[in-house]
């Protein structure tokens, strides 16, 4: 009996760590964007001590997240890139998507500013000018969701960069704060997101030098992962959290966290 | 059919531990390696008990020849027998002595009951065996920090510890001190009244003159001369043992 | 160079300060990564063992490929556990995709590779020493390789500490399996690559020390344990 009882405890030791993922926790697949700028460590202390849910965040580009989710590597998925947000709906693998928040992308800069586009707020002719003047640009280049708005953005201005990829264009395949990194170092322009933008610590001499422009929009939007797709989907406590992402606490809760007094999010989710 | 082999195997295995392995019977042996012949048609036939010295010049097959006994090496050509047994079938039941002993990275103690584990004997005979080679006050200490002499004293107890029939020693005390030297010659001369089958290669005429019941003489590659003590000393028949006698010879 | 201070005396501080945050990861790094050490050598002692002692029909073809595999790319082992224990993979029942155990796992298949191919090289050099002496004993393979692996056990200690060095040091893999979530499967290296990619070079080198510093730790007490050894020509 003894030596069952300790074989049992034994196994249970053993395997403790790999069954954690009980009812009171969930992983949610999200952006790194919304990991980088500190709004989890603000938003879930608020959520788990009311639902006393534990929520684990893997943030990884937004492609890789949608990724795993499919992979029903996760229970939320938390991304900014509708079109693709939506295909994952309509091929099954989410329940329902609803717009939660947005911030806005920027364009950031040396002071030196050698293409001449500082102050601008129109991203499109600020592009071309980048590209006529031959300025280095440094693009995420890793189909996350700024990847795929910064392409948008480039099409709309009549520019097709990847003909300069490896001259002017560089695109590092990495996420945001790595290519802020590699962008700052070789003194390249880089869009990136505000709120990455604003608690980024390396800007060294780096401005934001277009902004403004109502095609720059971020739009974030959330996702329960479909139990009929996933049967290992936690699908209680997802269901709490994307409602409480979007009620009026969350929207609040959103709407609060500020970094340098600056309102990084602006929460958008439709009254239900 | 698979019943009868079973039978004869079980035999054989039987027939392998109780069978005697002396007398030892060599015949036209040859060991090549490559192009070079090194034991070149060696015939011997040892009896049963005392102690047979093989010696010879430098390069003349000594030590082959004792790990060719011993089943180490295989024979190129040529036949030999212990008993009814070819040499590797009877390596457990023989012992060999390097002239540089070979110690296991444990202190004293743990040499001898490494073996006594590994032979499945009593744990409780370690201390007599150490005792017996004077190393009990060591028993604990690092084997590879013992002196030449300890150390070759430690190796001869390991040996011992596994009961062989017939023990080997190449050449156990070159360059050991007189009083280890001595040391060594008196455990081996206990063994040998024990019953232990005793064969011993050295190039110390003194220590050949005390220990050897009988003299193998090898020279290049074959067994020259094989006379007792008596007659080998004062008068070798060969030429070739005469001149490494007198320390003359040319190899 | 300023950063460097910078870094240096953040460091310190996080330590001075006894941060509750820092010693988590720290203790899950150490976790981890020893228990990942623990297992590779379980794994590649026996197999480094059995292949310094054996002479088979294409040993120098697995010779080369153990060698191969000690340079297998962290990220290629992430993805080839993360393939397996993803909830769509053959393993995804187990439910262990994002713990610590995944980070165990794809650091052991990391290393045990460099414990196999390293220890054959060490034991097959101490039975080029002990192998006339083992078969004038008659020993079977498997006292010959139990005979080794504990006379061996200082040189093995330094195997299985390279072993050890790569897998506390390694990022690629763990962020993968593990998902880098805080409190959870957060560890040195996925903080450091975390703080680097907010832009906190400082925080992030100062951490890079403080793992330093622990790997520092771990090599000087194995050095202490070996030179104690060596002492006593048990080396």
């Amino acid at each position: 009996m003894l030596n069952q009882h300790l074989t049992a405890t034994t196994i249970a030791l053993f395997i403790g760590g790999a069954v954690w993922a009980q009812d009171q926790s969930i992983i949610v697949q999200s952006t790194t964007s919304t990991a980088n700028s500190g709004l989890y460590d603000h938003l879930l202390p608020i959520f788990q001590a009311e639902t006393g849910i534990q929520v684990n965040v893997v943030a990884v580009g937004t492609g890789q997240a949608i990724k795993n989710a499919e992979n029903c590597d996760g229970d939320v998925l938390l991304v900014h890139a509708k079109a693709s947000e939506e295909k994952f709906v309509a091929d099954g693998f989410g329940t329902k998507r609803t717009d939660l928040m947005y911030n806005d992308f920027v364009v950031v800069g040396p002071a030196a500013d050698p293409a001449g586009v500082a102050g601008m707020n129109d991203v499109q002719g600020a592009l071309a000018k980048i590209a006529d003047g031959g300025a280095l640009f440094a693009s995420r280049g890793d189909d996350s969701g700024t990847h795929k708005k910064e392409m948008a953005l480039w099409a709309d201005s009549g520019v097709d960069p990847s003909a300069a990829s490896g001259g002017w264009y560089r695109e590092t395949g990495s996420g945001m704060g790595a290519t802020l990194n590699a962008g700052i170092g070789m003194g390249a322009y880089v869009m990136t997101d505000r709120a990455t933008w604003i608690s980024f610590a390396n800007k060294q001499d780096y401005q934001i030098a277009v902004q403004g422009d109502e095609d720059m929009f971020n739009q974030y939007g959330v996702i329960p992962v479909n139990p009929a797709r996933c049967p290992s989907v936690n699908v209680d406590a997802a269901q709490t959290f994307a409602d409480w992402l979007v009620s009026d606490e969350g929207q609040d809760a959103i709407a609060g966290y500020k970094v340098a007094d600056q309102q990084l999010f602006f929460p958008n989710a439709p009254d239900s | 059919m698979s019943d009868a082999m079973t039978m004869t195997g079980v035999a054989g295995a039987a027939d392998t531990q109780s069978s005697p392995i002396l007398p030892l019977s060599v015949r036209d042996v040859v060991l090549r390696f490559g192009d070079v012949t090194v034991l070149d048609g060696v015939s011997l036939d040892l009896g049963t008990s005392g102690c047979t010295v093989v010696m010879g010049p430098n390069g003349s097959g000594k030590s082959l020849l004792l790990k060719l006994l011993h089943g180490l090496i295989q024979p190129s050509e040529g036949q030999l027998l212990w008993g009814r047994h070819s040499a590797t079938e009877v390596t457990a039941r023989q012992a060999l002595v390097f002239q540089k002993p070979v110690l296991l990275r444990r202190s004293v103690a743990a040499n001898i009951d490494f073996v006594l584990n590994a032979r499945g004997k009593a744990r409780a005979r370690r201390d007599a065996l150490l005792d017996h080679v004077g190393l009990a006050h060591k028993a604990d200490q690092p084997a590879r920090l013992l002196s030449g002499g300890e150390a070759q004293r430690l190796a001869l107890a390991r040996a011992l510890a596994t009961d062989p029939e017939v023990l080997f020693l190449d050449e156990p005390t070159a360059s050991l001190d007189p009083a280890s030297v001595l040391a060594i010659e008196r455990i081996v001369s206990d063994a040998r009244g024990r019953g232990v089958r005793i064969i011993f290669v050295t190039h110390d005429m003194g220590q050949a003159r005390r220990m050897a019941d009988d003299v193998v003489f090898l020279h290049r590659g074959r067994v020259a001369e094989h006379s007792t003590a008596a007659e080998f000393f004062p008068k070798p028949s060969c030429a070739a043992a005469r001149e490494y006698l007198n320390g003359g010879i040319v190899v | 160079m300023q950063s460097i201070w910078e870094a240096l005396s953040l460091a310190v501080a996080l330590v001075l300060s006894g941060d509750a945050d820092l010693l988590e990861i720290v203790l899950l790094s150490l976790r981890v990564s020893l228990t990942a050490t623990a297992i590779a050598c379980l794994i590649g002692l026996p197999i480094g063992a059995l292949v310094a002692i054996g002479r088979f029909r294409g040993r120098s073809a697995v010779l080369i490929v153990m060698n191969a595999l000690m340079g297998l790319p962290p990220v290629v082992v992430g993805l080839l556990v993360y393939l397996h224990l993803s909830r769509s993979g053959p393993l995804g029942f187990l439910g262990l995709l994002y713990t610590p155990t995944a980070m165990i796992i794809a650091q052991t298949i990391l290393i045990a590779p460099i414990v196999a191919a390293l220890s054959r090289q060490v034991l097959e050099d101490l039975h080029a020493e002990y192998a006339e002496q083992f078969r004038s004993l008659c020993l079977t393979r498997l006292q010959t390789v139990q005979a080794l692996l504990w006379d061996a056990r200082y040189s093995l200690l330094t195997v299985g500490l390279a072993g050890f060095g790569r897998a506390v040091a390694e990022v690629g893999a763990v962020i993968i399996v593990g998902g880098n979530i805080d409190h959870l499967t957060r560890v040195m290296t996925t903080a450091i690559a975390l703080e680097t990619s907010k832009g906190d070079l400082a925080l992030a080198l100062a951490l890079g020390i403080i793992l330093l510093v622990i790997a520092l730790g771990v090599n000087a007490a194995v050095q202490s344990v070996r030179m104690t050894a060596a002492r006593q020509a048990y080396v």
